[in-house]
């Protein structure tokens, strides 16, 4: 089950500034949540292969030849900002690359 | 009056590489926008998907696997069956979805090595050391930042993206921590450079940033078995720099400890300038990255049929071929390395000897006069005019005797810029060797002839100017005298 500070470290990594009343809040909803899916664990799933995806489906390809975008100044234009062909973006306090 | 130093201690630098390479496929990894470098022309390479709009469905290229698997292959490494991609989150504006599509878990290759070479000088005896390679993924690049108002993002009011570069391939090959030295790093960048230009499937340019390498490397004391604080460098673009950045840091570190100063697990930035490595920002523990399977994009098994299939598609790698000169073309450890530097300089070498060339002397052709050639007009050896059959016909014109070596470097920059036969071009030219007893002997006489006093001082055990006698036949044949019948028959003559 998650608690308050674990909401907290989370709204931290995604970067959302949230209230005291809302880590309250969001605290119940996911352990909520997750207690729903929780149910899950009763069923005995030691011979089952781990698996990260529902539909059997692998090798998905497509073959390496251009099909530029057409409308490709729409994109910089809906962007909140921009100058010139560039993205505009806000001054970065960090150099959190990864 | 002597007093013993107190003992030093002896360090070690434990040093692994992690380089980013881009793949030259023809579109982004995940998109059929172009991977072109254009910074000219921000944003001109950009798609919904490489700027991760909501709803967009991203599909690998198959090239940029097929490059993959075949890198892992030449890096001896063995294949997933079982290979999929994840997505890590983290927060900088050059990545538009706020996570970057990579392999977390299960990449497509992992416990390989290369093999790296050191080769001192031209007659010393190769140092070869193998070192492992932890793993190869495949990974999207994230685009390219310009911090406004100043070169530093210190100073900096805002900043301005360009996305071309974002979603262009990359493969990311981590090293096992086996390098000890800036020497041994440079080494190993240069070699997997070497591979991938050898494979056809990166440009290696590392000014373009089409190969990057960041250096984890830290220092303990020899015998210690713990490792010291790791720290990471950045920001080399050049083989040289990887060596100095190295070095530089080693000397930083040792210092440190000697100085009771704490070593601080961080990212420095290598400074070409100064020449020294400045510190930009402590690692936060380990960054929480929230690494998740990408629900997009579907698992890759690669079959045994495939895997077969891309093996068979490999070509002779730069350490297979070292060896090869080594053992059964005889040459040295420094030629075989200098000739397999190129794939292009090796097929021409290879083309030559199989058109009947002389090894060795084909080999010192290819280093010494042709190289020298294209260096000072910057080309490249699949430009010239001269093909290997021609290198091969005027290097067998000289172990025949029909033409002195002196006379085959005379011609040489006509066969460069124009080719052609080169044994037509000597006919024409009238440059075949003169090997005729009687008429290099009627050349001697005349030379004798026109220089009675220098003819006496030799007599008079003035026996170096021989030489000068030497001279002198070659000129008056125009250099077609064959030097080793004219050194015999002159000593004759001038002995009287």
């Amino acid at each position: 089950m998650i608690d308050r500070e674990q909401v907290k470290k989370v709204a931290h990594l995604a970067r959302l500034d949230i209230t005291t009343e809302e880590e309250e809040q969001f605290t119940t909803q996911l352990n909520s949540i997750l207690g729903y899916f929780e149910q899950l664990s009763e069923l005995d799933t030691a011979d089952v292969p781990p698996t990260t995806r529902a539909i059997e489906l692998s090798n998905i390809t497509r073959s390496d030849t251009l099909k530029p975008f057409p409308d490709k100044e729409a994109l910089v234009q809906a962007a909140p900002e921009q100058e010139g062909d560039y993205f505009r973006v806000p001054k970065i306090l960090t150099s959190d690359e990864g | 009056m002597t007093t013993s130093a107190p003992k030093k201690t002896e360090y070690e630098a434990i040093i692994g590489l992690e380089t980013h390479c881009q793949l030259n496929t023809e579109t982004k990894i995940f998109s059929s926008e172009s991977t072109k470098f254009d910074p000219d022309n921000p944003n001109t390479n950009v798609s919904p998907i490489c700027l991760g709009y909501p709803g967009v469905l991203p599909v690998l290229n198959e090239k940029v696997l097929e490059y993959a698997v075949k890198a892992g292959l030449a890096l001896n490494c063995q294949i997933a069956p079982y290979s999929k991609f994840d997505r890590k989150q983290y927060f900088y504006p050059d990545l538009p979805k706020n996570y970057q599509i990579s392999q977390y878990d299960l990449p497509i290759a992992e416990h390989g090595w290369l093999e790296i070479e050191i080769v001192e000088k031209q007659n010393s005896e190769p140092v070869r050391k193998k070192i492992g390679i932890t793993r190869l993924h495949m990974e999207e690049d994230a685009g390219k930042l310009n911090h406004a108002g100043s070169d530093r993002l210190d100073g900096s009011t805002y900043s301005l993206v360009d996305f071309n570069r974002a979603g262009v391939p990359l493969v990311e090959i981590v090293s096992e921590p086996d390098l000890r030295s800036g020497k041994e790093a440079a080494e190993y960048a240069q070699e997997l450079r070497r591979i991938m230009l050898y494979l056809g499937i990166s440009d290696g340019k590392m000014q373009e940033g089409s190969l990057r390498c960041d250096v984890n490397i830290s220092v303990r004391p020899v015998g210690q078995k713990e490792f010291g604080t790791k720290v990471e460098i950045k920001n080399m673009n050049s083989f040289s720099a990887i060596q100095k950045a190295i070095d530089y840091e080693i000397e930083r570190q040792i210092e440190a400890i000697e100085n009771g100063e704490p070593i601080y697990q961080e990212t420095r930035l290598w400074q070409e300038g100064s020449g020294t490595t400045k510190s930009m920002r402590m690692k936060e523990g380990s960054s929480d990255y929230r690494y998740f399977p990408e629900p997009d994009l579907p698992p890759i098994e690669v079959s045994p049929e495939q895997l077969k299939l891309w093996k068979s598609e490999l070509v002779e790698l730069p350490a297979q071929k070292r060896h090869r000169y080594e053992e059964k073309l005889g040459l040295s450890a420094y030629d075989a390395r200098v000739l397999t530097d190129d794939r292009t300089v090796a097929e021409y070498f290879e083309a030559a000897v199989a058109a009947g060339g002389d090894t060795k002397q084909v080999a010192n052709w290819v280093m010494g006069d042709i190289a020298a050639y294209l260096k000072s007009n910057e080309l490249s050896i699949t430009e010239i005019a001269l093909k290997p059959e021609i290198l091969a016909e005027l290097v067998s014109l000289i172990t025949k005797g029909t033409i002195s070596g002196k006379i085959a470097k005379d011609i040489l920059p006509e066969l460069l810029t124009k080719g052609g036969s080169a044994k037509e071009l000597v006919e024409k030219k009238g440059l075949i060797q003169i090997s005729d007893t009687g008429e290099i002997e009627k050349i001697i006489d005349e030379v004798i002839a026109a220089h009675p006093s220098e003819l006496e001082k030799f007599r008079n055990g003035k026996t170096k100017l021989k030489g000068f006698f030497v001279g002198q036949v070659m000129k008056k044949s125009g250099g077609r005298a064959d030097p080793k019948l004219t050194n015999q028959l002159l000593s004759k003559k001038l002995q009287g």
